[in-house]
């Protein structure tokens, strides 16, 4: 009798366990299980990624269309080659469409906001956005502000 | 003279009982098991008394450290106006190390001690010889399944564990101090990553539970068979089981988040 009771018990054990673990996947990690959406990639050169990071999202008006895939450094142009994929439902970004690296908040985190362009051809996978505006960087923005100030004494 | 030979003696010694421990484990993994319907049943008792019996400690404080670390989170990122991300504060420090390793401490203050208590009363009071007498290899019998139900039930506690303290945590942000829920889950959501945080969670804890079943096992096989021995054999294994659980963790932290 107090065997099947101490079989109970552990079932129960197991059983919560395995729903903790569930609740942890679903709930706290916000793991869907068909997320995986078909996507195209796309590449854009900076000339500072300034902090930017891989899985880092893609915005077209504040909404999240993609994702960075790979950061990697260009030895030819000696730029920050940037590669993201967007899901392929957003089929028509322009081929003018310029491309910059934001901050959200104050101190957030780094993620691409994409301005539309006017342009009729729409990017493909493999396409390179040329119009690219690198991040801000706090060292840079001091350094041309102090320059400034002294030009005009 | 004599005090360099009792050094040398000292490391000799300490060195052959990380040899019988390293023997003693092995056979216990390695010698024939029991046959399975047999072996299932100690499995099922063992893992009442190892895991059952610890899932009160472990849900009333998961659930305590949680209100706790969304308290003084709230507290420090009211000061930035970001009191949002208290969710995301919660869920990464419980996933990658309060859970496992809270927990880790708790499973050798409440499970490892009794465990070694248990295989050294029964060796002070000749139930191991009397198995042997009777043919039956105390290691498989006595050992093996109180070895398997411990990493069997770690992984399982360190989750409950873990989602306890987020329940609990919300409880204390978002019902009495006031936080979004939205943007409490949405900013949890985008910062945990399943495979990153949840899995590795998961398998520190596997590692913690081979550390400490394994110096539990081994300390009451191996304790002096009297009141005292069993005594000293307890202590040692909190005081061993918590040092390796924390030691482990550093390793283990330093080669899953480090980035180098």
């Amino acid at each position: 009798m107090r065997n099947k009771h101490t079989e109970l018990l552990v079932g129960i054990f197991i059983v919560l366990g395995i729903a903790a673990f569930g609740y942890l996947a679903i709930q706290v990690s916000g793991l869907a299980f068909s997320d995986k959406k078909d996507t195209y990639t796309v590449v854009a050169r900076f000339d500072d990624i300034g902090g930017l990071t891989e899985r880092a999202k893609v915005t077209i008006a504040g909404v999240t269309v993609g994702e960075v895939e790979s950061i990697t450094f260009d030895k030819e142009y000696f730029m920050g080659l940037v590669s993201m994929s967007i899901h392929s439902d957003i089929d028509n970004i322009s081929t003018d469409s310029s491309i910059a690296i934001l901050t959200s908040g104050l101190l957030g985190e780094k993620y691409l906001g994409i301005t539309i362009g006017a342009e009729d051809d729409v990017l493909k996978n493999g396409d390179e956005i040329f119009d690219t505006q690198s991040a801000l960087v706090l060292e840079n923005l001091i350094g041309q502000f102090l320059f400034k100030s002294d030009e005009e004494e | 003279m004599r005090k360099v030979r009792n050094i040398g003696q000292t490391l000799f010694d300490q060195l052959e009982s990380i040899g019988r421990a390293g023997i003693f484990l092995f056979q216990t993994l390695v010698r024939k098991p029991v046959r399975w319907d047999e072996g299932c049943r100690l499995l099922v008792n063992q893992v009442y008394s190892v895991g059952v019996l610890s899932l009160v400690i472990i849900v009333v404080s998961g659930c305590f450290i949680g209100m706790v670390l969304s308290l003084q989170g709230y507290t420090i990122l009211a000061k930035f106006g970001s009191e949002q991300a208290v969710g995301q504060l919660l869920a990464l420090s419980l996933l990658r190390e309060l859970g496992p390793v809270v927990t880790a401490l708790l499973f050798a203050g409440r499970a490892g001690s009794a465990l070694t208590a248990e295989i050294g009363l029964m060796k002070a009071t000749e139930q191991l010889s009397s198995y042997e007498m009777m043919g039956v290899d105390p290691l498989r019998r006595v050992i093996a399944p109180r070895f398997l139900a411990g990493m069997i039930c770690m992984p399982l506690l360190c989750l409950i564990f873990s989602a306890t303290g987020i329940l609990g945590g919300m409880l204390v942000s978002v019902h009495w101090l006031g936080v979004y829920d939205g943007s409490f889950w949405s900013l949890m959501q985008q910062s945990v990553y399943f495979d990153v945080d949840v899995f590795n969670g998961i398998i520190k804890s596997i590692f913690f539970a081979w550390a400490i079943t394994w110096v539990a096992v081994y300390q009451g096989f191996e304790c002096e068979p009297t009141s005292e021995g069993i005594g000293k054999a307890t202590t040692r294994t909190v005081v061993l089981g918590s040092l390796a659980v924390l030691f482990l963790d550093f390793i283990l932290t330093a080669a899953m988040f480090g980035d180098f």
